[in-house]
């Protein structure tokens, strides 16, 4: 398996608000501790440490 | 001038003076190990019992008080059945398998160590670092009882070092002067603080942890149950960020505190500060006495090469890790157990000296292993940055109710001993269908045999295992046949084969495996592992 870097979500607009959505009302600390366990999750659900790896480089690469 | 650094637990070998301070000259010796500890006493006994004369120089004259090491795993104890000694440390240790992983009140989780059956040792037991150090000793006096060529000098300090092409000159400091002696090889087991290191001025590079750990170990009767405790965040807040509560022989008990980097180690010495934490850990009414308490930060460091010449860096003069995942000592006796056999085929003119610098690229990879696995840990118990702090931290919490999260915990990945993958002295898989845990490079694992164990049938030197099949005749190799393997046998060494030959090493790591193997096959592998020139 290969990270997925094509449009790969049916409804962005949706995922985007949900996301939003359950940080609400949060602090900050609350926050990153919600988006640490939703990485942890996610990544678990991945399974696949290359994928990890890749999104990774991604992202780094990917601050300009 | 010749001061202990320590207190001794047991006094041993006592200073004595030996014939060498009265020789005119330098006189001149084999091998001489620099450091009597746990490494330094394991591969003077395995020279010895190989009928290589080792002579250990120690600064003190016996085992030093403080239990140090408490853990001491499954490979070490049958490196120490290799050396006879496995016995009375087994009797006296405590076995334990089960570890339990705490975040605050919550159990996180949970461990089992419980090997698979057919193992004549347990996967861990918990005995002092003096009892093993003082069992090593003992079988060292049985040994030299029955004519093995072992001296051990106490009080007796290497003070200075002057390597040469063919061996090395010493300098030894002893309350009544010093003296030379000159050897062919040196083997430095002079601990992490090595002087040889520093006089051969030796860098030894890694990280230091920011945190520090009181240690203290408790006589109490307590009927806690003989697992490993390991809290975060324990509910006991005041004692500590962690804990760690461990059964030792002697109902002692390891209790270790994390405590933070800027403390000022006098004030966090006296007795009634240690008593504020542990009164809080155990609850107020519990009657303890303090045995003997420390307080250590961490590194994770190594030398570049672990071979200069004819000096062998050995345990943690070469390596050091950080104690959680207990691999200092178990790590150093595999040093040990990989380098004695190699340097008695080379001082026996069997072997090449080249043999030696697979000493340095097999427990080198092993060590960057042991050291990758004991900073990972460190880092999880230390973050060292507000985001790692972060993940740490959702991990434990995802851990109380979710059971995906829970393999993230680290509190420690207790040792395992390292495959030697991709070393040169290892002959290229051929038995289809084999079993990973076998493959070259691998220790070899033990298995129920007859009335006994296979380890035990394997001893001290090169050897064919030939499963469910004749061994070629082949001349000074000794071969161990098993004509009907058992379950153990079939599945840790045949897999889906249906018969196998093996070819293990002295330090019982496998180097080659077939199917069927000609005797040209089988001693090209020999050599190979030997370091000769393989005919072609
Ligand atoms: C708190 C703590 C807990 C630990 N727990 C574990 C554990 O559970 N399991 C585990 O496997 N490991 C553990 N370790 C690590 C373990 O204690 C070490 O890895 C082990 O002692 C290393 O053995 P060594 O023989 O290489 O060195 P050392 O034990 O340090 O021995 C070196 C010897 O050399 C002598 N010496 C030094 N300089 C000279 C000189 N110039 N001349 C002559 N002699 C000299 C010293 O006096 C000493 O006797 C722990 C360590 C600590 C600090």
């Amino acid at each position: 398996m290969t990270l997925i870097t094509t449009r790969n979500v049916a409804d962005p607009d949706a995922a985007y608000e949900l996301l939003l959505s359950a940080h609400e009302g949060l602090s900050k600390a609350e926050s990153d501790a919600l988006n640490a366990r939703l990485i942890l999750t996610l990544i678990n659900h991945i399974g696949d440490i290359e994928v990890l790896r890749e999104a990774l480089h991604l992202v780094r690469d990917d601050t300009g | 001038m010749l001061d202990d650094r320590y207190a001794l637990a047991h006094r041993l070998y006592p200073y004595a003076r030996s014939a060498d301070q009265d020789a005119r000259g330098a006189v001149h010796h084999p091998v001489v190990i620099i450091g009597g500890g746990p490494v330094g006493m394991a591969a003077a006994l395995d020279l010895g019992l190989k009928g290589i004369p080792a002579l250990v120089l120690d600064d003190h004259e016996g085992v030093g008080e403080g239990s140090r090491a408490i853990c001491f795993a499954k490979r070490t104890l049958e490196i120490c059945d290799r050396l006879g000694c496995g016995d009375p440390m087994v009797e006296k240790g405590v076995v334990w398998n089960l570890g339990k992983v705490f975040h605050g009140e919550e159990k996180v989780f949970e461990f089992n160590l419980l090997a698979e059956g057919g193992h004549r040792r347990p996967a861990f037991i918990n005995l002092q670092q003096p009892y093993f150090e003082k069992h090593l000793v003992d079988r060292i006096r049985a040994a030299q009882d029955a004519g093995a060529p072992i001296e051990i000098r106490g009080k007796n300090r290497v003070a200075a070092l002057e390597p040469a092409e063919d061996g090395a000159r010493l300098e030894v400091a002893t309350p009544e002067g010093a003296y030379a002696i000159t050897a062919d090889w040196v083997l430095a087991c002079d601990g992490a603080g090595s002087p040889t290191r520093k006089a051969l001025g030796l860098g030894f590079t890694g990280k230091v942890f920011r945190d520090s750990f009181l240690i203290a170990d408790v006589r109490m009767k307590a009927d806690f149950p003989t697992e490993r405790w390991f809290w975060f965040d324990p509910p006991f807040r005041d004692a500590g960020a962690s804990a760690l509560l461990h059964k030792q022989p002697d109902d002692i008990w390891r209790i270790d505190f994390q405590i933070g980097w800027d403390v000022d180690r006098e004030t966090e010495l006296q007795e009634d500060r240690i008593r504020a934490r542990i009164d809080a850990m155990l609850g107020a009414g519990v009657e303890y006495e303090l045995v003997w308490t420390s307080i250590y930060t961490f590194q994770c460091r190594r030398m570049a090469s672990f071979r200069q010449g004819r000096v062998l860096f050995v345990g943690d003069s070469a390596h050091q890790v950080s104690p959680f995942g207990a691999r200092g000592a178990n790590g150093g006796l595999q040093d040990a157990d990989n380098l004695c056999w190699k340097l008695a085929a080379v001082m026996q003119g069997e072997a090449p000296e080249t043999l030696l610098d697979s000493y340095d690229a097999e427990r080198g990879a092993a060590s960057d292993e042991n050291i990758l696995n004991s900073t990972r840990s460190t880092d999880f118990i230390i973050p060292k940055s507000e985001q790692s702090r972060l993940f740490r931290d959702a991990v434990l919490q995802l851990s109380r109710h979710h059971d995906f999260a829970r393999p993230f915990v680290n509190s420690g990945r207790l040792s395992q001993p390292c495959v030697y993958d991709g070393s040169g002295l290892n002959t290229a898989d051929a038995l289809e269908g084999g079993p990973r845990v076998t493959r070259p490079g691998a220790p070899a694992p033990d298995a129920a045999l007859g009335n006994g164990f296979l380890l035990d049938r394997l001893g001290n030197d090169f050897v064919l295992l030939a499963l469910g099949c004749d061994a070629p005749e082949l001349p000074d190799l000794r071969v161990v046949s098993v004509a009907a393997p058992g379950a153990d046998i079939a599945e840790r060494y045949l897999g889906d084969a249906p018969r196998g030959l093996y070819l293990i090493r002295p330090d019982q790591h496998v180097v080659a495996r077939w199917l069927e193997a000609t005797p040209a096959e089988i001693t090209n592998a020999r050599d190979r592992a030997m370091g000769r020139e393989a005919t072609p």
